[in-house]
């Protein structure tokens, strides 16, 4: 504990009130740290002087597994375990850094497959995301809600691969299963379901007026702070800056439909504050529903299995690959020795660069306020210390 | 009822007694039925169906084993902790809940104790619980205990003032503290409640009067001093066993005593909606309690829906929204008065 002298702070008699800081721990076991972040506080009563975040306590040696396996294949369901919420997101990056580096090419089947189960996976992810930020500023309801819509997408990818968190289902030149008869009826049933339920959201929630009393103006983060933390995904343009890999660094066939990548206009607040970054994932749910929409009626026949290299040896090299997951940025960099299985595969973590501003923008908030920040960051442990 | 006890025993302890042990009688089923109600409300709104299985018909045995388990839980004390501030915070927390129905009339034959000063009574008594408050916050040793406990004793202190300054005005009409008076001034039909009295002063006493004392019994969205995102459980994160159960207990009374006031003062408490239609002792008991169980549905569908405010917003709503308008309901009653 350390003790300090506020200086503004005098007694009727001139002296200094003597105020004493405290250092407060929250997590690794708080209910709001989704997962187990330490966050380690130092208060002035309810007020906030300094946030430092202590990460590595999900510490699962990712990169090191990476290179400790057989060949390339393997890797893929380690990075599922990465970010679980978005475990198709996580595949899909993994596995185009590969095949950039084979240098080979996969039907075009494959990658509206990949894209829909990738844009259905955003979704869901987006639903947990807005879902336990309700919970952390004290609405439970909205968070039941999304998950009942979370568990048709779940069902959705059940069908298709028999997993429902960790699917190990995008593969190096494919996928592992080809979508089963009926998904495209039971997808575009789910897009007609969806579509009304993002209102429900938002008149629960996110034009609820306590809930944008607690958002709105709270964890402010502008957009050249944003950028110079390297945060991406739904943060960076919760803080108004128009970036989306989809979009402008385009990867499979996202080129091929028509959307509009949503930033934060400040409506409630300032921009980049806490509700932009919450209301950036709504509105961005509506927009993937439009690209699976658009997907199912384009997808081409085809088969999935036949771009599948039976050995995977790449040439010595090295690749960086990035897409956009459900939080940002994700990059992959993966160097090869000509070997069968990769030498180096360095992930690059969306929320561990989103987390990384915590402590800037939290200064002066309450401790209430802290775990709206969090929340609106939207990390997963999982995927900070890999 | 005091009259009947009497004439069946001559011993005045005895007759103490039963009249004391009568508001137990219906608590303890209350809180019982209320947290399995509580259970069953939010998983209906939440699309859940909730417990289904122990006891059969939608797990109405759920509490009972709940408490059973408690019952059997170890009572860990955390080494560091006031031992005898931290083993009696949660009975006195209780008994101030329990005091409280000693000036509640049930119906128009049984009130534990028809003071003329009830509803200050009430008012001094209710306040016990943020002594409670303080004491478990302070003996558990724990950060986050103490933050909750800090933050009650703050809402509390706060919320008392629109709280009684909402109750002052049913008192500037009825122009009586004592409760059974109040509950007979408004006999008749459901126009003779006071809520429908002198529009739109009293309805709007009324409104501040629910409104603070949701924030008295730390309810959503006013539930910041045990709020579960941010500390933990607040005050009873160091609680575990029948302690806890007291806690909880206690809380789900507080929810029936507020109401059971809300009740009293401004719906006609014991009193038919129908003019004489299913009035008496026993139907008065009966609209009674539907009285009170409407308002504390009320106050779970309210928690199921809204989130929580932060403490800076709480005090804003107290001071700037609830005070000034219940003053203005007081100014505006005494006008109508002397006009």
């Amino acid at each position: 504990m350390k003790e300090v002298i506020l200086s503004p702070n005098k007694t009727s008699t001139g002296r200094a009130v003597r105020t004493e800081e405290m250092v407060l721990n929250m997590g690794p076991q708080h209910p709001s740290t989704h997962g187990v972040l330490r966050l380690e506080l130092l208060v002035d009563g309810e007020i906030v002087i300094e946030v430092i975040p202590h990460i590595g306590y999900l510490h699962r040696c990712f990169e090191k597994h990476a290179e400790s396996m057989t060949n390339y294949q393997q890797v893929i369901p380690y990075v599922d375990r990465m970010d679980y919420c978005a475990a198709m997101n996580m595949d899909f990056g993994y596995v185009i850094a590969v095949e950039k580096l084979l240098g080979i090419k996969v039907p075009e089947r494959v990658e509206y497959i990949r894209v829909i189960m990738a844009e259905l996976q955003r979704i869901a992810s987006h639903l947990i995301a807005a879902g336990t930020y309700g919970l952390d500023i004290g609405a439970f309801t909205p968070f039941l809600y999304m998950f009942r819509e979370r568990e048709r997408i779940l069902d959705l990818f059940e069908i298709t691969c028999g997993a429902r968190l960790l699917y190990n289902y995008i593969w190096i030149g494919g996928v592992s299963h080809d979508i089963p008869p009926g998904f495209i009826d039971k997808a575009k049933d789910f897009c007609q379901y969806f579509r009304p339920k993002i209102k429900e959201y938002n008149d629960l929630l996110s034009y609820n007026e306590i809930f944008i009393k607690r958002t709105a103006n709270v964890g402010v983060l502008p957009a050249e702070v944003a950028i110079a933390y390297g945060c991406s995904g739904p943060v960076l343009r919760g803080s108004g800056v128009d970036f989306d890999l989809r979009r402008d660094d385009p990867y499979s066939v996202y080129h091929k439909f028509d959307w509009t990548p949503q930033i934060g206009k400040g409506e409630m607040g300032t921009v980049g504050d806490c509700w932009d970054r919450y209301m950036v994932r709504i509105r961005e749910m509506e927009q993937s529903i439009n690209i699976v929409e658009q997907a199912l009626d384009q997808i081409p026949d085809g088969d999935v299995m036949s771009a599948i290299p039976k050995r995977i040896r790449p040439n010595p090299g090295d690749v960086y690959a990035r897409t956009e997951s459900a939080r940002g940025e994700l990059g992959y960099y993966v160097i090869s020795d000509g070997s069968g299985k990769p030498f180096r595969v360095k992930g690059r973590s969306p929320c561990f660069s989103n987390l990384s501003v915590i402590s800037e923008i939290s200064r002066g908030h309450m401790i209430a306020d802290i775990v709206a920040i969090a929340g609106s960051l939207d990390i997963v442990l999982g995927e900070v210390d890999r | 009822m005091e009259q009947f006890l009497r004439n069946i025993f001559d011993n005045d302890f005895f007759i103490y007694t039963v009249m004391a042990v009568v508001p137990l009688v219906w608590i303890l089923p209350y809180a019982l039925f209320v947290i399995w109600l509580e259970r069953k409300v939010s998983a209906h709104m939440q699309d859940r169906l909730g417990p289904m299985r122990t006891g059969g018909w939608h797990g109405w045995l759920q509490t009972i084993a709940d408490m059973m388990k408690l019952l059997q839980k170890e009572d860990i004390i955390p080494a560091a902790a006031d031992n005898k501030l931290y083993n009696l915070a949660p009975y006195i927390m209780f008994a101030g809940s329990y005091a409280v129905f000693a000036a509640i009339p049930f119906s128009s034959a049984y009130i534990g104790s028809d003071m003329n000063i009830g509803v200050f009574y009430i008012i001094a008594v209710s306040s016990l619980a943020v002594v409670a408050i303080l004491m478990a916050g302070w003996a558990s040793n724990n950060k986050w205990s103490l933050f909750g406990a800090m933050r009650s004793a703050a809402q509390v202190v706060r919320y008392e003032i629109p709280t009684v300054l909402a109750i002052l005005v049913v008192i500037m009409i009825a122009g009586s503290l004592s409760l059974q008076e109040i509950n007979h001034q408004q006999t008749g039909w459901f126009w003779n409640w006071y809520i429908f009295k002198k529009f739109p002063f009293v309805f709007i006493a009324f409104i501040i009067y629910f409104v603070a004392s949701l924030a008295e019994v730390n309810r959503t969205p006013f539930d910041i001093p045990e709020a579960e995102s941010e500390l933990v459980a607040g005050y009873i994160t160091e609680y575990s066993g029948m302690k806890f159960a007291m806690f909880m207990l206690a809380e789900f009374v507080n929810m029936f005593a507020v109401s059971a006031i809300a009740a009293t003062l401004f719906l006609g408490g014991w009193n038919s909606p129908f003019g004489d239609f299913l009035s008496g002792p026993f139907w008065g008991a009966f609209w009674f309690l539907s009285k009170g169980m409407f308002f504390v549905f009320i106050q779970m569908w309210l928690r199921w829906t809204l989130p929580r405010l932060r403490v800076d917003q709480l005090m804003y709503v107290s001071w700037k929204v609830l005070t000034p308008w219940a003053f203005v309901c007081v100014i505006g009653i005494g006008l109508w008065m002397m006009l």
